[in-house]
């Protein structure tokens, strides 16, 4: 049986938060896609806010603690990655921009990824088109073409309902669909590993 | 095994009293550490280089000519000499002119330099900063080594029938250190030559410098200089000492609170967990270092940053004192009951000239003084 992982990122800063709510809803729906085809799927959640002092802290000092660097590996080790933000100000969270901020500039190509959003009102829907996919975009990652953005009014109960639930299903479907195309992931690149020879580097070549 | 002490040259302003040193103090605070260095016994003084305020040691050989005059043991090396933006050339001639006049008390280390603006300032581009690094110590390798070079390269001026002068110090070139935090060419870069590696081992957790000493080992013994366990390693090291450890703790916060680099981030206790930074009682730096040894394996130079973030000349001696008399004896003698007989002493001008098999002069005399022929013809 294939095996999966998922990384689910949410910056949502309150407890309980509607963003991890509905990090954790695209990441039912998208493990149970998965699973349908015949995987087995790990979920592995990272809430940004017990992230936050270090993420600062890697912004200043260049390295990132033992915890944070788990959650990077997390996120460059996975099949697939959920990551959802609250809108504040018509784009993504500062928290969340300075995690991506710190993730290795390659670890995302060619990743399949499903974002989110949450906000206080449904006019900030787009803010997860202007500017949460061109962040991905120039990380080269693969966004799926369904964007879920989940309003005070779409929430009934504290589940996704209705329309915000087909949503959800479908995009986590698409999710699924991109991961299940790709080879297993193999883990975050080894940035010590020697990539080049020493008589490439002499004759200065670039490393193939 | 040595143990020295290097120093990156920051004027920063001292944060439990506003206070500013000018250039002038600082340079002077240098020469002064550099001396006591060698008072409380210490091995090397290493100096760094740059280019831009807030430092002032852009002219590492004026200052280490100085003090090769003003000392009589003191091995005097670099921290680091930029490999990317001096010219090969011009680090041949200084770093030989030096060796003579020390008679043999030099050694230095190459490094990258990280700061983007400096590069177009000497006619660079921080993006090939290793091709810069791989090319122009492969320059300045022959230059030492080959009386005359015919030479071509992407980044400088090629050269025809020059002779770098003075040649090295009876035929024997400095030995060199290769630093780098992270980047495994440079690592690859040590080991191809057979030179040391210094890993700054300071403001990075020990991962990096196990993995980075990890290759450079490894790779030193694939090009076939010796086994794994006889590569010449060096690691930096950041401590301030006082006889408890609270008064230690209680006196550095403020000046890691606002230091250069990590300042404004974790906390100082958070810094002590991540990285090797020991703030404590002599008796703890003696227990942390003794601990590089397992994760690097037996190595050949310690080197500590003591005199950074503000912290006055007053303080950073009495840390001296005590690095001299209570710390680096327990050291030196620990480490060398632990090392293996088959691994090696760093390298120094007396055994290089021993595995040389003795001095020679190999000073170049033109044969024609009008056209400055090149003298191999005479030979």
């Amino acid at each position: 049986m294939t095996r999966r992982t998922l990384a689910v990122v949410s910056a949502g800063l309150g407890q309980p938060s509607s963003t991890r709510l509905l990090a954790d809803q695209l990441a039912a729906a998208a493990r149970d896609e998965l699973v349908r085809s015949g995987a087995e799927v790990q979920i592995r959640p990272i809430e940004l806010r017990e992230h936050a002092h270090d993420v600062v802290n890697h912004l200043l000092t260049g390295f990132p603690s033992a915890a944070l660097r788990e959650a990077l590996d997390t996120v460059a080790g996975a099949d697939g990655l959920i990551a959802v933000t609250p809108i504040f100000n018509a784009s993504y969270n500062g928290l969340f921009k300075s995690f991506f901020d710190v993730v290795d500039r390659d670890a995302l190509a060619d990743r399949p990824v499903l974002i989110g959003a949450t906000g206080g009102t449904a006019r900030h829907s787009l803010a997860l088109e202007h500017a949460v996919r061109p962040m991905f975009a120039y990380l080269r990652a693969v966004v799926v073409p369904t964007v879920v953005y989940a309003a005070p009014e779409d929430w009934s109960g504290e589940s996704a309902d209705g329309a915000l639930r087909a949503r959800i299903r479908r995009a986590g479907i698409e999710l699924a669909e991109q991961v299940d195309r790709r080879p297993v992931a193999t883990g975050p690149a080894d940035p010590f590993a020697l990539t080049t020879t020493f008589e490439d580097l002499l004759a200065g070549r670039d490393p193939v | 095994m040595q143990f020295g002490v290097f120093t990156v040259g920051d004027v920063t302003v001292d944060p439990t009293n506003g206070r500013l040193p000018s250039e002038r103090e600082r340079i002077k605070a240098m020469v002064a550490i550099a001396l006591k260095a060698e008072e409380v016994g210490l091995d090397v003084f290493a100096t760094g280089e740059h280019h831009n305020p807030p430092f002032v040691p852009s002219s590492p050989t004026t200052m280490l000519g100085y003090l090769a005059a003003r000392t009589e043991r003191l091995l005097l090396s670099t921290s680091t000499t930029l490999i990317t933006t001096n010219d090969p050339v011009k680090i041949a001639e200084d770093y030989a002119m030096l060796q003579h006049l020390a008679d043999g008390r030099v050694d230095l280390m190459l490094g990258r330099g990280n700061t983007g603006p400096v590069y177009p300032w000497f006619g660079q581009d921080i993006r090939n900063g290793i091709p810069l690094a791989i090319e122009n110590y492969d320059l300045l390798h022959r230059l030492w080594r080959e009386d005359v070079v015919d030479w071509k390269g992407r980044f400088r001026s090629p050269l025809q029938s020059f002779t770098a002068t003075p040649r090295p110090l009876d035929g024997v070139p400095p030995f060199v250190w290769h630093g780098s935090i992270r980047s495994p060419e440079i690592a690859e870069q040590a080991a191809y030559y057979g030179d040391g590696f210094f890993a700054n081992h300071i403001f990075w957790p020990k991962e990096h410098t196990q993995r980075m000493i990890g290759l450079y080992r490894q790779r030193f013994e694939h090009y076939g200089h010796g086994s794994a366990d006889q590569a010449i390693v060096g690691l930096g090291g950041q401590v301030f000492m006082r006889k408890n450890s609270q008064d230690a703790v209680r006196e550095f916060r403020p000046y890691f609170d606002n230091a250069p680099v990590y300042g404004h981030g974790p906390s100082l206790e958070e810094f002590t967990r991540e990285t090797p930074l020991t703030v404590g009682s002599p008796q703890q730096v003696i227990d942390r270092t003794l601990g590089f040894r397992e994760y690097v394996g037996d190595y050949q130079r310690q080197l500590f940053l003591m005199d950074h973030a503000g912290l006055p000349l007053k303080t950073v001696l009495e840390q001296l004192d005590l690095l001299g008399e209570e710390v680096v004896p327990v050291l030196r003698k620990e480490f060398d009951s632990l090392r293996p007989v088959h691994v090696p002493e760093a390298p120094t001008h007396a055994s290089l000239l021993a595995a040389a098999g003795g001095a020679k002069d190999n000073t170049v005399h033109a044969v024609d003084d009008v056209t400055g022929k090149a003298p191999e013809a005479a030979r």
